[in-house]
């Protein structure tokens, strides 16, 4: 039975991997075929402010392009896509669960396997808030690789968890750290784009030309630290559960460990990141080179920490 | 519409000017280094240089937390090691220069705290700003046109921003005139919020620092049938904090009456011999009360006396009985193997400097599931007590225990000893099954493997400062969250009498800080207010 599911999870990851080059290939594509909005963006954007009662409304002075695009049709089978890869992806991590009978995120694939279909679950649950559909080709294309070096590299049979593990503290403490890094991937994909857009700004608007239907440097910059504040949020958390698990279980709050300082270096770039945006002459660019730089240092965290470092937070399971 | 309190190049601080200054004396140095330090550039520059700072430290091994790994590196990495331990990298976190940086970055936090909380208090306490003179000029403008009077208009939206949280006041425009326009601010409790975040930080640190010179650590290996007490001089090794009252210990004693782990025993899953569980079960006893029974797990430390009782290790405690030639036992008590893996195969030394014709040390080799590999040496295949051998190379000589140094109880000086059972002596090296007895080399006497208990090792701690540091590290959440989703705006509505009569009312709004939905606020408080006064007019 239990062999049976870790089967079918497995099944249901490489199925996901499937979906998701499916719809990166989908929204690169979509992106390549992007051009200007032919109207000004400013005239597109004025009837949407106008009140029910409005007897006037006066459009500020904007940038080029303030709105985000409409999502286009292949935009949506992108979307649709990554749609189904997700419904995969959370059936793969489910059933490994039930597998082993407990939650499943108490190894390195594990923990990938979740972390990704967080990811592409704030992802798609952020479409309600803001269509950021132009990041689907970072978040599937992220999702796409790291879901494959995970599988490849990390994958380990259900095991069960060894008494250090045995706490409920597992739970919170490991699943608030997924949801920051979720926050923190997505708000550096806005980075990114943020940092191509002021580029093409700066040299006149040449460059690639998707770009052009892409909301300008300053939209981005904001979208991007709504999400990293609260990844910020979450992870203030996980340093907190985290320490109160490690006085449970090891006897003391906070020692140094390998992963922990690592946790704290996060803590203090994304500090220094919000910091950053209330400073004069640090907003824009250079605040975005910071948010990814703690977005890389998330990863490495993840990945570098947990398989070359020595430390406490030994669970790779490799 | 700025705070003079925020640093200078706060972005929403007023642009500097650019006029020449003129020269400094003593004090204009002093202001300005402290306006340098305090500034926000300042405050970010201490923070990236604190993450960089903390790396050095992930990459070397720590005194505090890899004692072991830290003499392994020295002695792999001979050149490197005296560069590393002048810049104090194996103590990174409590190195001077490691310090530094926190204490700084500390130091330009309170002296931003400080005068923005004075800020803050008076701004609690003042009326919401006069309305600017052109509102359209504003965030979220909109206008409405109102079939009330410009009284009627006010006074309404006055009570619907009261009702909205806001904090209100009535201006006219011109002097002398009744009240044409509200001025209404809500969300003080953003700045509230940051600045309990950067004093509870504060607070943290301040916890941490002295909160953990009041406590102790102590470690203590208890075997199976042993007790301990929570004294000094029971610990194996014992950490007091600066401030330590010695005599202060809570007085309790733990005996480990039984430790039971559970092994995966399924050959069929992938996690054969894989620890499912651990728990020790022990009676304690506090002060004179009662004995009573407990149980201390991994994850479930025991709490006595205001001090927490952890499960950190475990592993085997042979005993072995020695008898002279006579037959007259001289020793027989159990001995703290050091687990080298999985399944439990340990290492021990016994040593016994009395009761024989010399002086006997013993390396022994524990197997609880003896295996032999084709190589022909032994190796343990499950960590549970399936086929227990012990193996033990035999020595004799002077084993420096006479000469009031202390000696290592893990390990055994060779250098100075003759092997008389094992690799390069003439009888091999003695392997026993439990029960097992041999006679040993030389008339010696005699060996036996008598049983096996376990042992575990306990670290008991006493911080007081936790509950301390729980506190402030909820404040820290709660200012963080606060200071970082509430809104802090500013909202007027002005009503403007036409020539002919008709009454225009104008909304805009300021925000203070990261505001995105701010917008949607005014338009928001624009159409409410257009429905209560079409109800207002209309009764």
């Amino acid at each position: 039975m239990n062999t049976t599911l870790e089967a079918f999870s497995l099944l249901m990851a490489v199925s996901a991997i499937a979906v998701y080059a499916l719809a990166f290939i989908i929204f690169a594509v979509e992106l390549g075929q992007r051009v200007a909005p032919a109207e000004p963006a400013v005239a597109a954007v004025a009837p949407q402010r106008v009140g029910q009662l409005a007897t006037a409304v006066i459009t500020p002075v904007a940038p080029p392009v303030t709105a985000l695009p409409a999502t286009s049709r292949w935009g949506r089978v992108g979307l649709a896509l990554t749609v189904i890869g997700w419904v995969l992806n959370t059936v793969a991590v489910v059933t490994r669960g039930i597998a082993g009978g407990r939650v499943p995120w108490a190894n390195m694939y594990e923990f990938a396997l979740t972390g990704i279909a967080i990811i592409v679950g704030v992802f798609l649950a952020v479409q309600f808030w803001k269509r950021l559909a132009f990041l689907g080709v970072f978040v599937t294309g992220f999702a796409l690789l790291a879901l494959v070096l995970a599988t490849v590299n990390f994958y380990v049979a259900v095991v069960p968890l060894p008494p250090a593990l045995q706490s409920v503290w597992i739970v919170v403490h490991v699943f608030v750290a997924i949801l920051g890094t979720a926050f923190f991937g997505i708000g550096a994909a806005l980075s990114v784009v943020q940092l191509l857009q002021a580029r093409r700004a700066a040299a006149g608007g040449a460059g690639l030309t998707f770009l052009q239907s892409l909301p300008g440097a300053d939209v981005l910059e904001n979208l991007a630290y709504r999400l990293n504040v609260i990844g910020f949020v979450f992870w203030t958390f996980t340093l907190i559960f985290g320490a109160i698990w490690a006085e449970r279980a090891w006897g003391r709050y906070w020692g140094w460990d390998t992963k922990e300082v690592w946790t704290f270096i996060i803590w203090t770039i994304f500090a220094g990141y919000i910091h950053a945006r209330a400073t004069r002459g640090w907003r824009g660019s250079r605040s975005a080179w910071l948010g990814i730089i703690g977005f890389a240092a998330v990863l490495f965290n993840f990945t570098i920490v947990n398989l070359f470092f020595k430390g406490l937070h030994a669970y790779s399971g490799l | 519409m700025t705070d003079s309190s925020r640093p200078s190049d706060h972005v929403d601080a007023p642009e500097p000017s650019t006029i020449t200054q003129p020269r400094l004396g003593l004090v204009g140095y002093l202001r300005f280094f402290w306006r340098q330090l305090t500034s926000m550039r300042t405050a970010l520059f201490l923070l990236l240089l604190l993450a960089i700072a903390a790396i050095p430290g992930s990459l070397v091994p720590q005194v505090s937390s890899d004692p072991n790994g830290v003499i392994q590196f020295k002695r792999e990495n001979p050149g490197i090691t005296p560069v590393l331990e002048f810049f104090q990298v194996f103590t990174t976190y409590s190195s001077v220069w490691f310090s530094a940086i926190y204490l700084l970055l500390f130091v330009s936090l309170i002296g931003c705290v400080i005068p923005r909380t004075r800020h803050h208090f008076d701004a609690l306490r003042a009326r919401p700003p006069k309305t600017p003179a052109r509102l359209s000029r504003l965030e979220g403008y909109t206008e409405r046109t109102a079939d009330a009077d410009a009284a009627t208009a006010i006074d309404t939206a006055r009570a619907l921003l009261r009702k909205q949280g806001y904090r209100t006041e009535l201006y006219s425009s011109s002097p002398g005139q009744a009240p044409d326009s509200v001025s209404a601010e809500r969300g003080y409790l953003r700045e509230t919020g940051n600045l309990v975040f950067h004093s509870a930080l504060i607070g943290v640190l301040v916890a941490v620092g002295l909160g953990g010179g009041f406590g102790y650590t102590g470690q203590r290996v208890v075997v199976e049938g042993d007790a301990f007490v929570n004294s000094l001089s029971s610990y194996d090794s014992f950490n007091p904090g600066r401030f330590l009252d010695e005599t202060s210990l809570a007085p309790f004693s733990i005996a480990l009456d039984s430790f039971v782990p559970v092994y995966e025993t399924d050959y069929a899953s992938n996690s054969i011999g894989m620890a499912l569980d651990y728990t020790a079960n022990v009676t304690t006893t506090e002060g004179s009360g009662e004995p009573q029974q407990a149980t201390v797990k991994v994850n479930f430390p025991l709490n006595i006396g205001g001090t927490e009782v952890y499960l950190l290790g475990n592993g085997y405690a042979p005993v072995v009985t020695v008898r002279d030639p006579d037959g007259e036992v001289i020793f027989s008590q159990p001995t703290a193997f050091l687990p080298q893996d999985a399944n439990l195969f340990s290492v021990g030394v016994i040593k016994l400097p009395d009761g024989l014709a010399e002086q006997v040390g013993i390396r022994a080799l524990f197997y609880p599931s003896a295996v032999a590999l084709d190589s022909g040496a032994l190796a343990s295949s499950f960590p549970d007590l399936l086929n227990p051998v012990l193996t033990m190379e035999v020595f004799t000589g002077d084993l420096g225990l006479d000469n009031g140094t202390g000696t290592n109880a893990y390990a055994l000086a060779t250098d100075s000893l003759t092997e008389i059972a094992g690799r390069t002596a003439d009888d091999p090296t003695i392997q026993l099954a439990l029960g097992d007895s041999i006679e040993l080399p030389n008339g010696l006497g005699s060996i036996e493997f008598t049983e096996v208990p376990r042992f575990v090792s306990f670290d008991v701690h006493h911080d007081p400062a936790l509950p301390w540091i729980f506190t402030f590290a909820v404040l820290v959440v709660a200012g963080l969250v606060t200071s970082l989703f509430i809104p802090r705006r500013r909202v007027w509505v002005k009503a403007v009498t036409g020539t002919d009569g008709s009454v225009t009312l104008e909304y805009a709004a300021l925000a203070r800080g990261d505001d995105p939905t701010l917008e949607r606020a005014v338009n928001a408080i624009a159409d409410e207010h257009a429905q209560r006064l079409a109800v207002r007019v209309g009764s």
